[in-house]
């Protein structure tokens, strides 16, 4: 099995009152020295077989459709190697 | 007239958008989300809620829902498709309207009676309404950010297509205080405020601000009929 993870960030133009409100947890219990904090989401999607050409273009179809909205959100795609 | 009302898994203000249809003189049909054509109706309603717990994004799940692809293109071909709120979001998820909606920048669910701006009263939805006019309607939501780029919010703008603006405060940091907008056809509207709330003098703000676009739709639909 395969794994491959999708990360997706609201694009860098885009607020992210989440990510503010977690800035400002920061500063509140005095984790110093952080500029700013944007929060994003996390996919790892299995595959039932290998993570070849055809099968990871499916799941960047996917990414791009269902996982995020382009007009708001980038994502990036990379395929985990098992260790 | 037949105007269908979607009910999605999470759906909440589906029976209200329903009364409402009803108030107006229209005859209200249930839709489902896994409808695959839309019962012969002449408009559709995308109501208010959380449509499958708004998981992944705030009406992203319910924009992939199969009556979904018959809303999207009936609304192509030119029918009136209103989204209130939660049914905002889905319309934006299918990219039938431009933008999208965050959080609220203060990460609040806000819950309150809301003046807006009729700044189009062109579309099929607003016709009931003078260009300009105050009306008075409950908002509630915590996603309710309109964002979108700079180039479309002024293309919008140039456009005439923002529908309506939050008059006075802005509750939620919604982009140039856009509540709601059309598309370029003004069929197809969407808005965060919940008109369907307010079309009884005995609920609601005491308004019955949120009538006229049941009304307009009607006219809208008979217009299109003799036409």
């Amino acid at each position: 099995m395969s794994r491959v993870v999708v990360d997706v960030m609201l694009k860098p133009e885009i607020l992210d009152p989440q990510g503010k409100a977690v800035h400002g947890a920061f500063d509140r219990l005095g984790f110093d020295g952080v500029a700013s904090v944007r929060q994003g989401k996390r996919f790892e999607i299995e595959l039932t077989g290998d993570a070849g050409p055809e099968a990871v273009a499916e799941i960047e179809r996917a990414a791009s459709t269902l996982l995020s909205n382009p007009v708001i959100e980038d994502y990036t795609l990379h395929v985990e190697t098992e260790a | 007239m037949r105007i269908g009302v979607v009910t999605f898994p999470g759906s909440l203000d589906d029976r209200d958008a329903a009364r409402a249809v009803r108030l107006a003189g229209g005859d209200a049909v249930e839709l489902w989300h896994a409808d695959a054509d839309l019962h012969g109706v002449d408009a559709v309603v995308l109501p208010g809620g959380f449509s499958y717990g708004d998981y992944l994004r705030a009406g992203a799940i319910a924009g992939m829902a199969p009556v979904m692809r018959a809303v999207v293109d009936a609304a192509r071909g030119g029918m009136p498709v209103l989204g209130i709120c939660n049914g905002f979001q889905v319309l934006c998820e299918t990219h039938l309207l431009p933008g999208a909606m965050i959080r609220n920048d203060r990460l609040r669910f806000v819950c309150r009676d809301q003046p807006l701006r009729v700044e189009n009263a062109d579309t099929a939805w607003t016709s009931a309404y003078e260009p300009g006019e105050r009306i008075v309607v409950p908002l509630k939501n915590i996603d309710g950010c309109y964002v979108a780029d700079e180039r479309t919010l002024d293309q919008l703008e140039g456009e005439g297509r923002v529908a309506f603006r939050y008059d006075g405060h802005n509750p939620n940091g919604s982009l140039r205080d856009i509540a709601g907008v059309t598309n370029a056809a003004g069929n197809v509207v969407g808005l965060m405020p919940h008109p369907e709330h307010a079309v009884e003098p005995t609920v609601g703000p005491g308004s019955t601000d949120g009538l006229g676009f049941f009304t307009s739709v009607l006219e809208t639909i008979e217009g299109m009929a003799r036409a």
